[in-house]
């Protein structure tokens, strides 16, 4: 490791690591007590909150709208334009933070949540002022008990020196901010399911369009809900302003992402990573990111985006962390979660740890997904298992269709002579559950179609018994 | 005795008082109850219903659509061992396969003398420290077999109680907002204007 690259890891944040590049959200992850109201305050803390409070709200809103700053929670919708769908003239508007992190190797906003309360704190505020907000509900995911115990204490510190309440730094400006916690359900992280939670409801998703939160949310509000990592971007926009975030990265995803690389590779962890240029072989290989392949391996195939995403094989290292190019180039970048296998890996098993996640977490809701997905679960266990036959494959393609009709997007192969099949897909359920349950095998079959001929046999011929056989049996009885 | 205590009864109010809606405290509300008892009692539930102004029923739907809801007596430590896809490209199945043996359990099960539980969970939120694990919601990262070998050893000893608190305790310090500082939840229906910062003509 060259003394440039700085990059660090400390015992008190697994897996992070600082690199010589720009932090716009980890930029307190050096110091160990990073998450103290008294460390917040010293490295520039609640600076950008009174800086927007000295503008109007609409300036701070059109800060962010030109900022672009893209949704961290996977769909990449810029801040700025969704809390401009909010229905002029009615009240209240509420914030919902989403911190149920939990797609398949997603490992940032945990850290952002552990590490800096107090900077979430600060988003949250900035959002509500600008956008209206008077009241926030900030969501944690149920099995994060640090998180919890960092946002609480934060939110303590907080309201008892004025940053959080009523007259917020004397000015007119007053929200509260409520710690609210999950309690174990992948699909309340799709944002109408979240507010059914925090309704006191299962966690369902509601069936979108024709109303979207920002316009019928949480008790039939306007209601925005961000991600995390999003709102965590906020006071840097604050403080250094538009010019200074859209300086890093690129035009269409400027800023800073928090990638999470996981799986078969020398250095996994968790990266902030320059937006829209870094590319996943500098992700991968890059000597300040995850060092290559363990074992010095080849490497067979990455999962781009969190479990939900189609996969990409090493053709595809050279396309960059920005959203329209992974799209093009048939999957998502979604969480900002990189899964990396190495070429000793079981394509069909490990397709199938996505498929029971996907099949277990459908909330019930609609039939191509709480069907579809166990079936699809049924079929690979078995072929994995060793007992699959050909048929089973075909029964798989045609499951896949009735959650996602049409052509399905994956990635080009050379070696198969495939072409690209951009994102996105279509689809028959209500939220991204079903279609999750089917991307990840649908990109398996597709880019390793002979693992899955290798393990199935044909299927045996149906024996059929024609009708006037069984009549004549009858007769004779 | 698994109605919530008095002490509880006084947190849960606070926590009601929160939200323009008393169910939206439901979730909270029974997470509080889990904490008193260890698992979610029928007598809690009804309770909670009461406090809240639902009926039992509508308690039970909500909280047995989550995971985290233990309906049956659990073991004072729940060990929740991922198995998703970066754990098991890791060797998370065999650590899974590692714990069923030294606890003797199957996953799912409880140790005979009731001090832990062994499930198969889903990704944790620590991908890049696979194949990690969770005992009460606290992570145990990069587990080996023999990493696995010392915890249950510790948890058996009752080194890890002072770090570790039985099944039910989530964050430790809770959220309290002082009377002086609170804005206060207003019901929706009752919010007709926009808050005193948003100037009327301003608003698109
Ligand atoms: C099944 C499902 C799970 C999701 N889980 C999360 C999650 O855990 N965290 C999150 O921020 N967004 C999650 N999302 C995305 C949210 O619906 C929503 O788009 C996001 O919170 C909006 O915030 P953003 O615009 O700041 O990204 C999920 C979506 C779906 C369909
Ligand atoms: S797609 Fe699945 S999880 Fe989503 S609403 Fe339908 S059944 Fe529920
Ligand atoms: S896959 Fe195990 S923590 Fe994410």
């Amino acid at each position: 490791m060259t003394d440039s690259t700085r990059a660090v890891t400390h015992d008190y944040i697994p897996g992070f690591y600082i690199g010589d590049r720009p932090q716009v959200v980890t930029s307190r992850f050096e110091y160990e007590d990073s998450y103290t109201l008294e460390r917040f305050l010293a490295t520039d803390g609640y600076k950008g909150l009174e800086k927007c409070l000295a503008g109007t709200p609409a300036q701070m809103h059109e800060e962010v709208k030109v900022s672009t700053v893209l949704g961290r929670g996977g769909a990449g919708f810029p801040a700025g334009v969704k809390w401009g769908f909010t229905p002029a003239g009615v009240w209240p508007r509420y914030l919902v933070v989403n911190g149920d992190e939990s797609e398949p190797g997603t490992y940032k906003d945990r850290l952002l949540m552990e590490r800096d309360p107090h900077q979430l704190i600060e988003g949250c505020l900035i959002a509500c002022y600008a956008a209206g907000l008077s009241q926030c509900f900030l969501y944690v995911r149920g099995e994060m008990a640090l998180a919890q115990e960092r946002i609480a204490t934060a939110l303590n510190e907080a309201y008892a020196a004025g940053y959080v309440g009523t007259n917020i730094l004397g000015t007119d400006f007053s929200v509260d901010i409520v710690l609210h916690w999950g309690a174990g359900a992948y699909v309340v992280g799709e944002e109408t399911a979240l507010i059914e939670s925090l309704e006191g409801e299962r966690g369902m998703p509601r069936l979108k369009p024709p109303f979207f939160p920002a316009a019928v949310g949480l008790y039939g509000k306007p209601t925005i809900v961000n991600n995390v990592e999003t709102l965590a971007n906020l006071p840097f926009v604050a403080l250094n302003g538009s010019v200074a975030y859209t300086a890093i990265g690129t035009a269409t995803s400027p800023g800073t992402r928090m990638v999470a690389v996981s799986g078969h590779v020398k250095r996994p962890g968790v990266f902030e990573i320059v937006n829209g240029s870094t590319t996943f072989r500098d992700i991968i290989y890059g000597e300040e990111f995850s060092q290559g392949i363990r074992d010095d391996n080849d490497l067979k195939a990455f999962v781009p985006g969190g479990g939900s995403a189609p996969w990409f094989l090493p053709d595809q290292l050279d396309v960059p962390f920005e959203g329209r190019e992974a799209g093009t180039a048939g999957s998502m970048l979604g969480s900002g979660a990189v899964m990396v296998m190495d070429s000793t890996t079981d394509i069909p098993a490990a397709a199938l740890t996505l498929t029971k996640f996907y099949a277990h977490e459908s909330c019930g809701k609609c039939t191509p997904c709480r069907e579809g997905g166990t079936w699809l679960m049924r079929l690979l266990e078995r072929v994995v298992a060793g007992h699959g036959t050909d048929a089973d494959l075909a029964q798989m393609l045609e499951v896949g269709q009735t959650i996602c009709p049409g052509e399905m997007p994956h990635a080009s192969s050379e070696r198969l002579g495939l072409e690209a099949v951009p994102f996105p897909y279509k689809m028959t359920t209500i939220c991204f559950v079903g279609p999750s349950a089917w991307a990840p095998l649908h990109s398996a079959l597709t880019l390793f179609p002979e693992e899955f001929a290798a393990r199935v046999t044909p299927a045996p011929k149906r024996i059929s018994i024609p009708v006037t056989a069984l009549a004549a049996a009858g007769a004779d009885q | 005795m698994s109605r919530l205590s008095d002490h509880n009864v006084v947190i849960a109010r606070e926590i009601i008082a929160r939200y323009p809606k008393p169910k939206s405290a439901l979730i909270p509300l029974v997470h509080l109850s889990q904490e008193q008892n260890g698992y979610v009692t029928t007598e809690a539930m009804k309770h909670i219903a009461e406090l809240i102004g639902v009926t039992p029923a509508e308690v039970y739907g909500t909280a047995t659509f989550y995971e985290m809801f233990k309906f049956e007596p659990v073991g004072k430590y729940v060990v929740n061992v991922c198995g998703t896809m970066s754990c098991a490209l890791l060797g998370a199945g065999e650590l899974l396969h590692h714990a069923e043996e030294k606890l003797g359990v199957k996953a799912g099960g409880t140790t005979d003398d009731g001090l832990i539980t062994l499930m198969p969970a889903e990704c944790q939120a620590a991908c890049t420290e696979a194949p990690c694990l969770q005992v009460n919601y606290r992570f145990r990262y990069r587990m080996t077999t023999s990493d696995l070998d010392a915890l249950i050893d510790d948890l058996r000893a009752g080194r890890l109680d002072g770090e570790i608190p039985p099944h039910g305790t989530l964050g430790r310090t809770r959220q309290t907002i002082p009377d002086d500082r609170a804005v206060g939840a207003v019901h929706p229906d009752d919010v007709t204007t926009g808050p005193a910062w948003i100037p009327m003509e301003q608003d698109r």
